[in-house]
Order: structure tokens, then C-alpha cells, then sequence
């Protein structure tokens, strides 16, 4: 009881959304997590043949992007990409709790590592996401704010990529372990739309017909 | 079996790999220095050092611990005699003194790193380690005591919150 009363004074002090003090002071059996959702319920990723329809294959190359950035659009992912120092949560409008800043190497600042907190696997249990190389996107690779055009374009560009190829990219799209935990974000949290395998294969395709950039104004 | 270092002295601790550090700490080695607080690693009272590093101890399995060195508030100086210490107790910095094992490991792990941090520097590594009764101002002079610099504010800021 005391430890629940501890909780709830600390999350009411930093004016933050309370955690259930049941769930907090009492750890709970792995099958009385919060459900994913449903699979039903989950977005999917059109497919790259169903892109075939488009004859020219700059329109189609630009649709393939387009489609693709329902993915870099998603809660999960562009959280990360934020254009200033600080990550979102849950939602793109919620800052991070706690008040975490990138530092110079995208990993927090000392005493606020990203890792002081995040595991290299999600928590089921106190409800912290987890991955490999749990940290920020630099701000050039930054998407808050931006539009299909313009990461397309940024994702093209070495200077702000990370000095990636296009086939790192898709690479990097397809089979990173971070990446992918948009797929598995644990405790209750929606995953990005489709699958990784389908992110992948629509990156690949966008690359293959010449990686063009959807049109200012346009979205997904 | 988890072989590991707490406080210079060598462990092997037969516990569940997901038991959190903190559980392992109190429980099984009598450690009740580092606390409890929300259990979600939203609040910093367990913050202990993994190596060199700020950990919460409420949210990191004993596994990653795994022939590493732990250092808690009973072992950041074997006479309690830390310049943060020190500083805590001059300038009477704790008031319910629940979170300040939490302040003051990520205070030195700060230090450690960044032996004269400015005030913007303390209150960003400081800032996912809450208290309740409002300590804040009296944390960030006393570890500038510590770091040998003068106490006052050296930007306008909000004052106790």
C-alpha cells in the first residue's frame, strides 16, 4: 500500500498521466498484460503488386514512397524522429515522460541515457518499451514536421541519411532490430501499419523503379 | 546463477534473470538504500550505477548485470563521506529524503563525467529524478558545493516545484 500511495504522489507532483496503482505496486502475470490489438483492427500496407496498375514508373515509384510513409507517418516511428531534442509518446503531441533530451550522440544526456531506462526488449510488467539500440533518429534524419516530399528526399540524401546507399536503406527499412520493434511495441501500444517484411518490400520496389519522391502536398 | 559485482564484492545470486536489480538489491543482499518508487521507471528513487552508468534499478533485469559492477548509495563512498554527501548534509538538502539515494547517484554519475556542469547541464540529467517535497533548488546547489562552484543560480529559472 505505501508503495501505491508513493507512486501516485510522485506522478501526481510531475503533473504526468498517473500509472494504475494496481498495475504499479502489484506485478502482474505476463497473461494479464494488455492485449495487442487485434489483428483485424491493425492497419495494413497495400502491396507492391498492387501497384502495378500504375503504367508510368515514376507515378508508380512515387505511390510505392507514398504507401511507405504511412509507416514513417505512425506513432511508433516518427516519435523518434523528432525535429527538436526530445522524443513524443503514445501519441506524436505527448513529450516524453520523463523530460529526456538527445545529447550529442542521440542517446541522452549522462544520467538520462536512453538505456538507463530501456531494456533491449520490452517490459511487459512496468509497460517500458524496449529494443537494441534503444535511441533517437539525428535531426537531420528528422520527420516531425515534414512532409512525404521531403523525407523522401531526405532519406535520398547522404549528407542527412547517415551516408546510407539505397539498398542500405531499404536494408536498414527491412531488417533492423529498432525498426522492427515498430511491429512488436509491447504493452498495449499499436503497431505500425503492416508488417516489416511488407515495409521492406515496398521500399525495395520504390528503389527499383527509381526511387522517386512523391509531389509536394501529396499523402498517404 | 548471476555472477556479478555490488559495491566491490563479488555476487552470485541464484534469482530469476528478469528479477530487477532493485528486487535483487533489497531482497536478497539487504541493500534498502536504493528505494521503491513507481516501478515504471518514471521517478529515478532507484537509480543505481551499472559500470559507469545511471540505471533504474525497478526496470533493469538482473541479467544485464551479468559480470558487470553495481555501485548503490551504500557503496558511493565506503564512508559515506562522498563530496555529494557532504554537500547534501551542509546545505540539508533532503525533507522526506525518500528520492535522494535516486538524486544523488545520478548527481554523480554526472559529476563523474562533468566535474563542472552547469545549471542547465544539472537540471537535464536530473531531470527524470522527482521529489516530492520539492528539493529541486537545494539539489542543484549542493551539487554545484560539490563541484567546487558557486551555489547561486546562474540563469533565471523556476524555483522550487
Amino acid at each position: 500500500m505505501r508503495a501505491v500511495v508513493i507512486a501516485s504522489v510522485l506522478a501526481a507532483c510531475a503533473s504526468r498521466t498517473p500509472p494504475q496503482p494496481a498495475a504499479t505496486a502489484a506485478p502482474q502475470p505476463a497473461a494479464t498484460a494488455a492485449p495487442q490489438p487485434a489483428a483485424a483492427d491493425h492497419p495494413s500496407l497495400k502491396t507492391v503488386a498492387s501497384f502495378d496498375a500504375i503504367a508510368d514508373p515514376h507515378a508508380r515509384s512515387a505511390a510505392l514512397f507514398l504507401e511507405a510513409s504511412r509507416v514513417f507517418f505512425h506513432p511508433r516511428c516518427i516519435n523518434c524522429h523528432p525535429a527538436g531534442d526530445s522524443p513524443a509518446q503514445i501519441t506524436p503531441d505527448r513529450p516524453h515522460d520523463p523530460p529526456v533530451t538527445r545529447g550529442v550522440d542521440d542517446r541522452g544526456v549522462v544520467g538520462m541515457r536512453c538505456t538507463t531506462c530501456h531494456q533491449d526488449h520490452n517490459l511487459e510488467l512496468s509497460r517500458v518499451p524496449g529494443a537494441p539500440e534503444w535511441h533517437l533518429a539525428p535531426k537531420t534524419m528528422a520527420w516531425v514536421n515534414h512532409t512525404p516530399q521531403q523525407i523522401c528526399e531526405q532519406m535520398k540524401d547522404t549528407k542527412r541519411n547517415g551516408g546510407r546507399t539505397l539498398a542500405q536503406i531499404v536494408e536498414h527499412n527491412a531488417h533492423d532490430q529498432l525498426v522492427g520493434w515498430g511491429w512488436h511495441p509491447g504493452h498495449g501500444r499499436e503497431p505500425a501499419p503492416g508488417t516489416q517484411e511488407q515495409l521492406g518490400a515496398l521500399m525495395a520496389a520504390w528503389v527499383k523503379t527509381g526511387a522517386e519522391c512523391p509531389r509536394e502536398g501529396e499523402r498517404p | 546463477m548471476i555472477s556479478l559485482t555490488v559495491n566491490g564484492k563479488a555476487y552470485d545470486l541464484d534469482v530469476d534473470p528478469e528479477m530487477p536489480i532493485l528486487w535483487a538489491l533489497r531482497d536478497v543482499l539487504g541493500l534498502t538504500g536504493t528505494k521503491y518508487g513507481c516501478g515504471q521507471a518514471l521517478c529515478g528513487a532507484c537509480t543505481v550505477h551499472l559500470d559507469k552508468e545511471t540505471v533504474r534499478s525497478c526496470c533493469t533485469p538482473i541479467s544485464r548485470a551479468k559480470g558487470r559492477s553495481v555501485t548503490t548509495i551504500e557503496g558511493l563512498s565506503p564512508t559515506g563521506n562522498h563530496p555529494l554527501q557532504k554537500a547534501w548534509c551542509d546545505l540539508a538538502v533532503p525533507q522526506c529524503g525518500f528520492c535522494q539515494a535516486g538524486q544523488i547517484m545520478t548527481a554523480a554519475a554526472l559529476l563523474a563525467q562533468n566535474p563542472k556542469p552547469t545549471d542547465a547541464d544539472i537540471d537535464r540529467s536530473l531531470a527524470g529524478n522527482l521529489c516530492r517535497c520539492g528539493t529541486y533548488t537545494r539539489i542543484r546547489a549542493a551539487v554545484k558545493r560539490a563541484a567546487g562552484l558557486p551555489e547561486e543560480p546562474t540563469r533565471s529559472t523556476s524555483e522550487e516545484g
